[in-house]
């Protein structure tokens, strides 16, 4: 392959997928800018290794890229949140059901729902982007995330306790401050 | 199915990665059981929550135009190395070129003798052609020599050696190594013999060089700076002869 044409294949692959990459990269790392580098970064890499890449799922084998280029962005710059591994054994998934009076009404504020996210650990985080956000399936975000299909399905569940979880809390938070606003 | 096992297995069935047969367990279940069903609503709603478009990061305006350029810049040194490659081949087509031409001139580059064997054979040739052997015929060497002053810079010697069986049959002015030069001829029986003659810088040659070029036998040497070059379809030996008495004086 021409370097012009491999060139040109290559932005035909994979710049579809940009909003994908920057949407991931951002929510793996709270910053615009860093973000922003990370997918430049990602591409570039992505670009070098083209030549590896034969077809196929190709959102999964950028997103693969991006996801990488993050952690490893977020290993060096100490990101107590890696420091600390999961354990993917430790059941989190008890019989002990949430308040559903308080949950998910469909109208829950998207401000809530984005600050829970972003406090659940990247491992979780990941998951659930990829999953409700790219909508993919458990054994593309087993690709991307390089684990096995099981521990995609569990984490995503624990994920989502979580995020109820938090969800309850921040908006018990909100309703009590709406209720001393109104006192 | 228990509430433990749809509790597992309900993330499979909201992602709709369940097989058939799960899936439907899972339907029963739900239509039995209200604490399962309503931990199925919660978990959609969070779902629905999660999928607003809302909560997405938008890459900024330029980001692409960013990349786009980025990996134009990135392109370059492997363009270069494209470019390089071609350049080496153009090299090298270019050496290929000037070798195959200097061994081709090389191989067909003659000597200066060569080239000047060359010329009198195709003069000797030309004057036979022309019937043009001689501007002044005569057999006479008296007549001959003085016809070539003023029409050469120097004075060639004129022999007779119509007593050894060469009769001189006259002189011609030739051009030859860029120059004018003095041709004379004899004549052996059916044989015409044309010396050319001119000065020279070069070292004599006092033995004469033999050679045959397109069936005519071409004796070559120096003497008294004057160089020397005899073209007949005599046979080489009897050439020789004449040669020998030319040089004699």
């Amino acid at each position: 392959m021409s370097e012009p044409s491999r060139a040109v294949r290559f932005e035909e692959v994979a710049l579809p997928h940009l909003a994908a990459a920057y949407n991931l990269a951002r929510w793996l790392i709270h910053s615009d800018q860093d973000a922003e580098d990370m997918v430049q970064e990602s591409f570039m890499r992505a670009f070098k290794s083209f030549n590896g890449y034969y077809g196929g799922n190709s959102r999964a084998w950028l997103l693969t890229i991006v996801r990488n280029t993050c952690y490893t962005w977020l290993q060096k710059n100490r990101m107590s949140t890696l420091s600390d591994p999961i354990d993917d054994k430790l059941d989190e998934l008890g019989l002990d059901f949430a308040d559903p009076e308080m949950l998910f009404r469909r109208s829950v504020n998207a401000q809530i729902v984005r600050a829970a996210l972003q406090e659940l650990p990247v491992e979780f985080r990941e998951v659930v982007v990829l999953r409700e956000m790219e909508e993919m399936s458990y054994k593309e975000i087993a690709n991307v995330v390089d684990l096995p299909l099981g521990t995609v399905m569990s984490r995503l569940a624990r994920g989502r306790k979580r995020l109820q979880a938090l969800l309850a809390s921040r908006m018990g938070k909100e309703a009590s401050i709406e209720l001393s606003a109104n006192a | 199915m228990s509430c433990q096992q749809t509790h597992e297995l309900i993330h499979g069935y909201l992602d709709g990665e369940l097989d058939l047969v799960k899936s439907i367990e899972i339907e029963k279940h739900l239509a039995q059981c209200q604490a399962c069903t309503q931990n199925y609503e919660s978990l959609r709603g969070l779902q629905s929550s999660l999928r607003d478009n809302s909560l997405r990061f938008e890459p900024p305006a330029n980001l692409e135009k960013r990349l786009r350029s980025a990996l134009r810049r990135e392109k370059e040194p492997q363009s270069f190395v494209f470019r390089w490659r071609w350049a080496v081949a153009a090299v090298s087509l270019f050496a290929a070129v000037v070798i195959i031409w200097t061994v081709a001139t090389v191989a067909s580059r003659q000597s200066p003798d060569d080239v000047l064997a060359q010329e009198v054979v195709a003069s000797h040739v030309r004057s036979l052609m022309a019937d043009h052997l001689a501007d002044v015929p005569s057999t006479n060497q008296h007549t001959v020599k003085p016809w070539f002053d003023g029409k050469l810079d120097f004075s060639p010697t004129v022999k007779d050696l119509s007593q050894q069986g060469f009769t001189l049959y006259g002189g011609r002015l030739d051009y030859i190594g860029n120059r004018p030069v003095a041709a004379l001829v004899y004549q052996r029986r059916q044989h015409s013999i044309n010396v050319f003659v001119w000065p020279t810088t070069e070292a004599p040659v006092k033995n004469e060089k033999a050679s045959e070029r397109q069936g005519y036998n071409v004796i070559r040497w120096s003497n008294a700076g004057m160089t020397y070059w005899a073209v007949s379809d005599l046979n080489l030996a009897e050439l020789q002869q004449f040669v020998q008495l030319l040089k004699e004086t």
